[in-house]
């Protein structure tokens, strides 16, 4: 038996003077994370702490007192004895000057680029103080990119940090982008220049996430919900994801995991939508659909892993990386597209609409689900999407200022006349659905579903699974159920999957596989608003706060399983028919095929 | 016995890998196939990238998109790694190439001795600008740096042959000299 | 009982031997014949073929060809060489097919050297033919050794005695010649200046001298009597004997030292047992391995201050001793040999003239820093040199030099080529570790140095060619030798390319320390046509450019850092008058935008927009402000950038600001380049009193921008002219002016 007071020896220290002030500090740090620890913020801009290092843009320079050499603070570790300066004023004047050779290579469109006020060279340019042009001389030029449908790239507002196409070969393992040419001239595109659709682009979106000006955006659909609006002969309704909710308040400088589902559901309304429905319904109505086949799988023996399906971004992976496992993923089509397959359907039937004439807009943490929506496989027999707008949790919140909605102020309705909630059937939904937007929440909630149909009779039904829980890439778990035991595992970031793939090629069971796209899943979406001061993307304490809120929400439901909600037995019983029967099949399932460009993982 | 060990996965064969990798391979010349299988069985194959594209390009002229993407498949290196590899080297031709590469060396000791003339001239002469081939495919230009034969600046290669000293008097010859070989079928 | 490993090398030496006997029985003249690609582009090829098909046609069976690598003496090649045991070689310039049927004919079978075709024998200047006639050539030859650092001692006084009693003896220059020869590197440190070496040829035989007195008893023996002198006679031999042997008497050679170059253009490139027999092959190797003690050979290297030649002058020791501290296996041994500096072939010339010297420093790296393997990294350019390091690593395999367990020591290490692919960059370290990993040459951030992590993140050392090179000489002759070749701070030579507006142009080996006039003026024969030495450029594009002031300054690692430029790897190009310097730093920062990795920001939009203001400056359109911003960014390029190349990028300009400001001013302030070099800044006009109407000028014309009628002075419409200068050059009367 081991002592529990085993004090591991204390981290060693090196003495270093930052500034003149003389510190004591964590040895193997960098003096980039030295400075940030006693309060100052060395400007930077390629580096990331959750990517490789690059030590590139150069803007991070110190000065090392004594030889007047410069340093990137973000790539050297501090040493005993060492003495540096964040603000001489030749390094005040060396980063303004880098900053501006950024500027100078970029085109002059502030006012009216996507992400004025939060571009993060815009933001250095003015915290450094760059007030004139110096070195203004000739621009690169390359042609925009729009012709894909996820993904805009514009590489002459690249600077060439290289984050995303660190973020699209370390986290996502994808490799579509790279730099191409060399010098000035250098070009992040994928291979060929292909546009981004058919490269193996899976469209993800984290790139848009981690670009600090607008090299990288969603492509917009606003303009396209804006008209829908305002056409009378339009019935224009929403469906907002389970993400959404924990995020959208940050892009109104709410902290980061609070749940907004009342002011968000106020604020759409106000919007002009002619309802607001929660796409936790198609996510429940998942979950029954999914654990059915889980069910069916583990009655006739296989085949196995169930992989998981509501993530588009990993259902592109699959078809173009690992066309080879499209056997076992799950038919059932996402929370999303169910929910709008039902609203172009049930829904419209019950409202005697053309389905032609209800517009559907998705309201997403996702850039793929714009993909998504333009898949064939997702579009009524006479060629209409099921979907007929996506817009990013971004473009949501950017309409709603647009728009001129107070959203701080926001008053809101009686909560008893649930006009400040979704609208019925699409509203009444279970926690489960509610988790469907952080890494594990899948899984979670096909075991909930599951283990109670499982269960033999009087036997304890377990309700929350925390062994799937938490926010890191890889987890695998065994968890008894029914009297049987089923190794399950979680992936966000498709490297993570591909490391999981890896081993079932190596002969490792699994019964039951949750793929999420984006690391930290849906709460770190590409379409999530861009980190508040002092976060970052991919920064594993954000994705802890927004999945935070979310298992929330899910404790504050009253029925926390699926197939206990009573908006889809009214679904089945009103129109499906049995789960799993012929109509749920034709309407809530699809089918995968392999996809080019081939993926190399 | 548990139900994990009970149960195998039975996994559909419904997409061929093995078809796919033997068409890139067909687009390929054999030297380079034979190079990356070699390589496979090494280590560290994505190494042999360079070398790889060395092989299709002295096979092929240049390097086409097909070639680069059956090159990625081969050696199981990203798509857009081997266009960044192919774009990032200056000896690496992604256009089709005239039969006679005509480099101007433009090294300091050509430079001095005015390499940067014999260019204007071979362009002049050719129709041409840098990097670009003329319209019978027989010759394109470039400029390269340095070629090591400094002692005999100015020089210009022609595909691997260094000729020097030449003087813009002299590049007409030295074209109609092309011509003739060319008309003669050798490719020297 | 005798060590195994030094049995396995002695049996190879034997078996070389062996061969070489069968093989040259009845051999009674070689014919040398260069080849390397200069030589092979200025027509060596052709002269072989000639001389077979001589061969051939005549039936001789004792004619020889033996070809080797590059002498370096670029500007008079293809170089030709007949020898004949127990007599002086004969060497020819610029031999084309002409000149090989005469020699052939004239010397090989008619028993008469071609004068007029001897190497050197010729001013450069001259353009016409030599006579045929001439005196006869010597048949005897004292070379003394004419060490930089011992000319305040005995040596010369010693030498022009020597002449005197040549004098004395009546004896003409024409059958006994005195010449010196640069250090032989024999002199114990306390005996420097006390004596002199002298080495008598053909005879092959050293003689070390310390007095009138005895100089005048060898000349006695040797001269007059024509035997050797035992009692004086030293059995040590000069570094580079061979190349001294062959070239001693040739003015461009006499002032160098040749150490990595001994055996370029004297050794067959793709003969290992040449190597072996003639080049000391794999002698250090074999005392290496049979010592079983890897620490000795970095001690060795650290005594004899070997610093890195690939510009950085990193001590070569030190970096060995990194790398075998390091825990992590395996370790890799790599060789740079991605010469990119314009005006730099010395890489190119060693591994074509000498690839087995490269390959045994690299075994001897590798085993002492605990590798097992290793790369050349080799640019792709270089086609001959990749397929001579091909061969000859086939050759050191066949012969377990290479491969598992070599030479019975127990120790195993082989080595691979890899291609570079026309990036300068990848000259950078962790540039070519990233392309030998099959990346993009882009470098990374420093540390951790490649010593602790380099290649597949493991331990790895990086030296260039010239390096490895001087590896064996080193261990073969003693640290203590080697660091006197040198300076104080470093140990032996550096090999400079020597190219511009010199009137020699080629490869030159001198101590560390030897001056840029010695280099320049002397070696080199200075700038031809009567024009005025400007300045040197040293180091290509990480380099600077030196004005013609400072041509006493001794070139090693630090003198020229003091002076704003870089030894770098060893290109050194010479300026006269007519080049402009701003347009010279403006040609280095096109290059060095071209080769920019666009990594880094400073370097990738730096280099960018200095390069926009030079060329707004030759341009005649600079901005009053222009050369303030220019200092601003080369400053802000130097301090910030990733990687050494970036950090560098400037130094053109920064030492053309230091040095040529006037020359920048005049540019900016009065829109005139002083070298008249910059055509926007230049302006055409017709000296009147001097045209005669000939309308030659208008006739060549491409704009029809001169007119006049014939036998009246022309006028140059300066608003159409383009400044080709097309007329100044058929203007038969000097009649046009150009300021």
């Amino acid at each position: 038996m081991s002592t529990t007071h085993d004090a591991s020896p204390p981290a060693p220290t090196v003495r270093i003077t930052i500034d003149g002030q003389l510190l004591e500090v964590e040895a193997g740090k960098t003096v980039l994370e030295v400075a940030e620890q006693v309060g100052i913020r060395i400007p930077r801009l390629c580096y990331h702490p959750d990517l490789s290092l690059a030590g590139a843009c150069r803007v991070c320079l110190v000065e090392l007192e004594g030889t007047g050499q410069f340093i990137a603070s973000c790539a050297n570790k501090v040493w005993e004895g060492m003495a540096v300066r964040t603000n001489s004023p030749e390094i005040r004047q060396a980063r303004r000057d880098i900053v501006e050779l950024l500027l100078d290579n970029h085109p002059l469109d502030c006012q009216t680029c996507e992400r004025s006020g939060r571009c993060e060279l815009q933001e250095l340019a003015y915290s450094l103080g760059v007030r004139e042009r110096l070195f203004a001389g000739a621009r690169k030029h390359f042609p925009l990119d729009a012709r894909s449908v996820s993904v805009v790239r514009e590489p002459d507002k690249c600077i060439l940090c290289g984050r995303c196409v660190r973020v699209c070969a370390e986290v996502q393992g994808v490799n579509n982008l790279g730099q191409h040419g060399r010098g000035f001239s250098t070009l992040v595109s994928p291979a060929h220049g292909r546009a981004m659709d058919d490269s193996v682009c899976i469209q993800c979106g984290q790139c848009v996430a981690v670009c600090p000006t607008a090299a990288f955006l969603e492509k917009s659909d606003t303009d396209r919900v804006w008209a829908a609006l305002a056409d009378p002969a339009k019935h224009v309704v929403v469906q907002v994801a389970p993400a959404i909710r924990a995020t959208i308040g940050e892009g109104f400088g709410h902290a980061p995991g609070e749940d907004h589902t009342h002011k968000m559901v106020a604020a759409l309304r106000r919007l002009g939508f002619a309802a607001v429905f929660d796409t936790d319904f198609g996510a429940d109505l998942t979950v029954v659909e999914e654990s059915l086949e889980l069910i069916r799988r583990l009655e006739a023996g296989g085949p196995f892993p169930l992989l998981t399906s509501c993530s588009p971004g990993w259902i592109s992976y699959l078809e173009k990386f690992a066309p080879e496992l499209i056997p076992l993923a799950s038919t059932c089509r996402s929370p999303m597209s169910m929910t709008s397959v039902l609203l172009k359907t049930w829904y419209a039937q019950s409202k005697g609409l053309d389905p032609r004439q209800v517009f559907v807009v998705a309201v997403m943490p996702c850039v793929a689900k714009k993909f998504e929506a333009a898949r064939p496989e997702h579009r009524l027999p006479e060629g209409d999407p099921y979907t007929d707008a996506v817009l990013t949790t971004r473009e949501a919140i950017w309409m709603l200022k647009s728009y001129g909605i107070d959203y701080w102020n926001l008053p809101l309705l009686d909560f008893s006349t649930l006009q400040d909630d979704f609208d019925s059937p699409f509203g009444e939904t279970t926690g489960a659905g509610a988790i469907f937007g952080t890494t594990g929440g899948v899984l979670e909630a096909a075991l909930r579903t599951a283990a109670a149909k499982l269960a033999g009779p009087g036997e304890e039904v377990p309700l929350e699974f925390h062994q799937v829980r938490a926010v890191d890439g890889l987890r695998e778990a065994e968890v008894a159920l029914g009297g049987r035991t089923l190794r399950v595992a979680v992936a966000n970031g498709l490297r993570n999957a591909a490391r999981l793939f890896d081993e079932l090629a190596a002969g490792k069971v699994y019964h039951l596989i949750e793929v999420m796209a984006c690391p930290g899943g849906c709460v770190g979406g590409g379409g999530q608003p861009y980190p508040p001061p002092g976060m970052h993307v991919l920064d594993p304490e954000l994705l802890r706060l927004r999945a935070g809120a979310l298992y929330q929400v899910d404790r504050g439901k009253p029925r926390r399983r699926a197939h206990e909600s009573p908006g889809l037995r009214r679904l089945y019983d009103e129109f499906l028919g049995e789960p799993g029967g012929s109509l749920a099949h034709t309407l809530l399932h699809t089918s995968y095929a392999p996809r080019g460009p081939r993926g190399i993982r | 016995m548990s139900e994990v060990e009970a149960v195998m996965p039975s996994v559909a064969p419904a997409f061929d890998r093995q078809a796919e990798l033997d068409r890139c391979a067909a687009r390929l010349p054999p030297a380079a196939v034979e190079q990356i299988r070699q390589a496979r069985r090494g280590p560290h194959p994505e190494s042999a990238l360079i070398e790889v594209l060395h092989t299709v390009q002295d096979a092929q002229g240049w390097l086409c998109p097909e070639a680069l993407d059956a090159v990625a498949q081969l050696l199981q290196v990203p798509t857009a790694t081997v266009t960044g590899v192919a774009t990032f080297y200056h000896l690496f031709r992604l256009q089709p190439q005239g039969r006679y590469r005509l480099a101007i060396c433009l090294g300091t000791a050509c430079y001095v001795k005015g390499g940067d003339k014999v260019s204007a001239r071979l362009q002049e002469e050719l129709g041409i600008g840098i990097g670009q081939t003329t319209t019978d495919g027989l010759f394109s230009l470039e400029e390269a740096h340095c070629v090591g034969t400094c002692a005999l600046a100015p020089v210009v290669m022609v595909n691997d042959r260094v000729v020097g000293p030449i003087t813009p008097d002299k590049i007409p010859g030295l074209l109609e000299d092309l011509v003739q070989q060319d008309r003669q079928g050798g490719r020297r | 009982m005798e060590n195994p490993v030094r049995a396995a090398h002695a049996a190879l030496v034997a078996a070389a031997s062996a061969r070489r006997a069968s093989r040259e029985a009845g051999t009674t003249v070689r014919i040398q014949v260069g080849s390397a690609t200069c030589e092979n582009a200025a027509g060596a090829e052709a002269v072989l073929d000639e001389f077979l098909k001589h061969i051939r046609a005549t039936g001789r069976t004792d004619i020889r060809i033996h070809r080797v690598g590059c002498t370096g003496r670029c500007s008079r090649e293809p170089i030709v060489g007949v020898l004949r045991p127990g007599e002086l070689p004969v060497k020819y310039e610029q031999v084309d097919r002409d000149r090989a049927h005469r020699i052939f004919t004239e010397h090989l079978l008619g028993g008469t050297p071609c004068h007029d075709l001897l190497l050197d024998h010729r001013p450069a200047s001259a353009t016409t033919p030599l006579p045929r006639t001439a005196a006869p050539l010597p048949q005897l030859e004292l070379v003394f050794c004419a060490a930089p650092r011992c000319q305040e001692g005995i040596g010369p006084q010693l030498r022009d005695r020597c002449v005197q009693l040549l004098g004395e003896a009546g004896i003409p220059e024409s059958r006994v010649r005195v010449a010196e020869a640069s250090c032989y590197g024999l002199c114990a440190e306390e005996e420097v200046g006390r004596g002199v070496h002298l080495l008598i040829r053909p005879a092959h035989r050293v003689y070390r001298i310390t007095s009138a007195a005895e100089l005048e008893e060898v000349f006695r023996a040797e001269v007059l009597a024509g035997v050797a002198l035992p009692r004086l006679a030293v059995d040590e031999r000069p570094v580079g004997e061979g190349f001294v042997e062959l070239y001693g008497d040739v003015a461009f050679f006499n002032r160098q030292s040749r150490v990595a170059l001994r055996n370029s253009g004297v050794l067959d490139p793709e003969s290992l047992d040449e190597y072996l027999l003639d080049g000391e092959g794999f002698v250090a190797l074999a005392e290496v391995l049979a010592h079983q003690d890897p620490e000795a050979v970095i001690r060795t290297l650290a005594a004899a201050k070997l610093r890195g030649r690939g510009g950085g002058g990193y001590p070569t020791g030190q970096k060995w001793a990194d790398a075998r501290r390091q825990p992590g296996t395996p370790k890799y041994i790599l060789c740079n040999a991605d010469e990119g500096d314009p005006g730099a072939f010395m890489d190119r010339s060693m591994l074509e003239g000498d690839p087995f010297s490269v390959i045994e420093g690299m075994i001897l790296g590798g085993y002492a820093i605990g590798a097992a393997r290793g790369f050349f990294y080799v640019r792709a350019e270089y086609p001959l040199a990749i397929r001579r390091i091909d061969g000859a690593l086939r050759a050191a395999r066949d012969a377990g030099l290479l491969g598992p367990d070599i030479l019975g020591s127990g120790f195993s290490f082989d080595l691979e080529i890899r291609l570079g692919a026309g990036a300068f960059v990848c000259g950078e370290e962790t540039a070519l570790i990233h392309s030998i990993e099959g990346q993009r040459g882009q470098p990374r951030v420093r540390p951790p140095y490649p010593t602790e992590s380099g290649l597949w993140s493991q331990p790895t050392v990086i030296n260039n060619v010239e390096t490895f090179a001087n590896v064996p000489v080193v261990l073969r002759h003693g640290a203590a030798w080697f660091a006197r070749l040198g300076t104080p701070k470093s140990g032996g030579t550096k090999v400079f390319a020597l190219a511009g507006k010199v009137r020699h142009t080629g490869l030159v080996e001198v101590p560390m320390g030897t001056t840029l006039r010695e280099v320049v003026m002397e070696i080199g024969g200075g700038v031809p046509g009567g024009r005025a030495l400007k300045a040197i450029q040293t180091g290509g594009p990480a380099g600077g450019c030196i004005p013609a002031a400072y041509l006493d300054t001794p070139v090693d690692f630090d003198s020229l850092l003091q002076l704003g430029s870089i030894m770098g790897s060893g290109g050194m190009i010479v300026l006269d008058e007519d080049d402009c310097l701003v347009d010279i730093a403006r040609y280095f920062m096109a290059f060095s935008r071209d080769e920019s990795c666009g990594k880094c920001t400073p370097c990738r939009e730096g280099t960018t927009r200095m390069l926009e203001i030079l060329e707004r400056i030759v341009a005649g359109e600079a901005r009053p402000d222009d050369l303030e911003r220019l200092e601003r960014l080369a400053w802000l390029v130097k301090k910030s950038s990733l990687c050494g190349l970036g950090r560098a990028a400037p130094n053109p300009v920064l030492s053309t600001l230091k040095y040529f400001r006037a020359e920048c001013e005049a540019h900016v302030h009065e829109k005139r380049c002083p070298a008249r070099r910059c055509k926007a800044l230049l302006t055409y006009t017709v000296i009147p009193d001097r045209c005669v109407g000939c309308t030659a000028c208008a006739r060549n014309c491409p704009v029809h921008c001169i007119s006049g009628r014939p036998k009246q002075p022309h006028v140059i419409d300066p608003a159409a002219c383009i400044r080709c200068g097309r007329c100044v050059e058929v203007c038969r009367f000097d009649a046009i002016a150009r300021g």
